[in-house]
């Protein structure tokens, strides 16, 4: 194959990654910037998002699409449920103190990788695609599943975005991330917005972990990389900045699919992850994010 | 001296007794145990120097740590250097990290402060991946067994003798021990205590609040090299897990549960969560769930951990 369709291929890819990316580095970025609190623990989401899929696509083996669209309803709905429950117990008891809810998050983080180790092992398993055509380009195919994972990714940005800037509840939402006593003045219920912002931000990262998993096993540590590259993405977007989240993903996911069919993968985290940390440093409204952090 | 001062004094230096007399009880599996449990306590107490007493709480002291045990394992073994040769250029390790990183890190804090030092030490524990040809990544290498003697004068110490070790051990943990009660009751601990409470009004009060912070993370970072080269030595076995980011986590588990700001705690912290551990590891695999539930708890039902909430309730006096 030459260079030309490689980097076709390249793109693909990259594009399938900025995707799922932009939703998982949305639902860490949403949390971030409404409640102030750094969860350590999203990446854990997305893992157990994936692995659920599993479990609830393998109650329907004779049809694996409906397998996959309960799997795609309930697992997000468990993994917001999860969450929710952390908050409760956990994050607001806190008083969503930033130092004190990062340590307790790394220790939810330890809490749900171990469960799934003890109750699902340390196997990794995949869940059947939905759907098995393969798009024939004249180089090479590629598997149509991964043009409808971008559709539905590109969906439920579209839902969230509508949902934080169109409707009431992204109204009380913006206005507690804006000004959280002034909006309590007004009446809002600061605290079961915390909560639903907290579920809603678990819940992209499952919906991600869902999408992923017919291309990736699940397995108890795949949350590790889709939170760095989180990390990573938020940071460079702009700490809170929605808009400057999703640039960022695009060019993340599209530079990380393009660099590693060319590069060293260890040689090229090492780079990003330094550049990230000074990104923070010196410029820490992130590259793409306005001023206003 | 202050009747306080001298009665923690007093205290510090029974613990360190009591320390010493226990080795010629214990049994050989708890003998080597402690042994193991006295360098991870001066590490413990180089990461309590920042967090505890001048507040800056770092996710990346995994790096600091392998600093010292590469610096040290990668001399012995590459260059041929002997063992005391080893741990100092362990200890330099992990000073001129913490430099580096301060000089960059510092400009931040809060939590900018722990993603940063999360992300550096994210880059540390891939550059040990990274350059397997050397250092042989997760696998990780054994140090010869030579290189573990070594004579001064008509002394001859052998480190893989179970006795040697245990001193030695003790040695380190007692020089981190007092170093940090000394340096914690001087002048410029007191600077580094006012930063913690509130850095905006120590500015204010004509200090150089940047230089402070560089210090703390300069002596924790070479305690937490020391730790590390004697780690090393000690135990023979260089490896990137030591740089991974549960190393980073677990010398803050260690503190909270000792207690944050106190000079005894990191050893208690230590030697209780290292205990729980092996108990539990009888039964599951699981451990980490335990390190997990422990840290949840402890940020929400204990913050103070057990000497700071003695402290609280009983002796004020204790460091």
């Amino acid at each position: 194959m030459s260079f030309g369709p490689h980097l076709f291929l390249a793109l693909l890819e990259g594009t399938v990654t900025a995707f799922v990316l932009a939703l998982t580095a949305l639902g860490l970025s949403l949390v971030f910037g409404v409640m102030r609190v750094v969860n350590v623990a999203h990446g854990e989401f997305f893992m157990l998002g994936a692995v659920l899929a599993w479990a609830v696509s393998s109650l329907i083996p004779a049809s694996p699409a409906l397998g996959f669209l309960l799997a795609l309803i309930a697992s997000p709905l468990a993994v917001g449920a999860v969450a929710l429950l952390a908050d409760r117990l956990v994050l607001r008891r806190l008083n969503y103190a930033p130092e004190a809810t990062i340590v307790a998050t790394i220790g939810l983080l330890y809490i749900l990788q171990q469960l799934v180790l003890t109750f699902y092992g340390p196997y990794a398993r995949p869940v059947t695609a939905p759907i098995s055509f393969r798009v024939q380009f004249p180089w090479f195919g590629y598997s149509g599943y991964k043009l409808v994972v971008i559709a539905a990714a590109a969906a439920l940005l579209a839902a969230t975005w509508y949902l934080l800037m169109r409707t009431r509840i992204g109204l009380v939402m913006r206005a507690t991330q804006y000004d959280r006593e002034t909006a309590q003045a007004f009446g809002i219920p600061v605290e079961r917005v915390y909560s639903g912002i907290f579920a809603l931000g678990a819940m992209l990262a499952a919906t991600a972990g869902v999408l992923i998993v017919p291309i990736q096993q699940a397995h108890y540590l795949m949350g590790l990389d889709p939170l760095l590259l989180s990390f990573i993405t938020v940071i460079i977007g702009g700490l809170g900045s929605l808009r400057g989240t999703l640039v960022a993903a695009f060019v993340i996911g599209i530079s990380d699919g393009v660099i590693s069919v060319f590069f060293s993968p260890t040689l090229a985290k090492i780079i990003a992850t330094l550049f990230v940390a000074l990104v923070l440093v010196f410029r820490p409204s992130g590259l793409f994010g306005s001023a206003r952090a | 001296m202050h009747t306080g001062t001298r009665r923690a004094l007093l205290l510090h230096l029974a613990v360190l007794a009591g320390l010493f007399a226990l080795q010629f009880v214990l049994p050989d599996y708890h003998h080597r145990n402690l042994a193991r449990i006295l360098v991870l306590a001066s590490y413990a107490a180089g990461y309590n120097l920042l967090l505890g007493y001048t507040g800056l709480l770092s996710l990346g002291h995994a790096m600091l740590f392998a600093a010292g045990l590469y610096g040290a394992g990668l001399a012995v073994q590459l260059l041929g250097v002997n063992a005391a040769s080893g741990f100092a250029i362990g200890v330099l390790s992990g000073l001129a990290l913490a430099v580096a990183v301060g000089l960059v890190a510092l400009r931040t804090s809060g939590v900018a402060f722990m993603i940063v030092t999360l992300m550096f030490s994210q880059a540390a524990f891939l550059t040990t991946l990274y350059f397997a040809a050397f250092t042989r990544g997760d696998e990780g290498f054994v140090l010869p067994e030579a290189s573990r003697q070594y004579q001064i004068g008509s002394f001859f110490f052998d480190l893989s003798d179970p006795g040697t070790r245990y001193n030695f051990a003790l040695l380190l943990f007692a020089a981190c021990l007092m170093a940090t009660f000394v340096l914690v009751r001087s002048p410029i601990g007191r600077v580094l205590v006012a930063i913690r409470e509130n850095e905006q009004r120590t500015t204010m009060l004509g200090y150089h609040t940047f230089r402070y912070k560089l210090l703390a993370l300069a002596a924790s970072g070479a305690i937490s090299g020391a730790a590390g080269a004697a780690y090393a030595l000690l135990f023979s076995y260089v490896g990137s897990t030591f740089a991974s980011i549960q190393y980073s986590i677990l010398p803050l588990l260690w503190v909270l549960l000792g207690g944050v700001g106190t000079t005894l705690g990191p050893l208690i912290g230590t030697v209780l969560m290292f205990y729980l551990v092996d108990v539990i590891s009888g039964y599951t695999s699981a451990y980490l769930l335990l390190v997990g539930v422990a840290l949840v708890l402890l940020v929400l039902v204990f913050p103070k951990g057990i000497l700071g909430t003695v402290r609280a309730k009983a002796a004020p006096w204790l460091p």
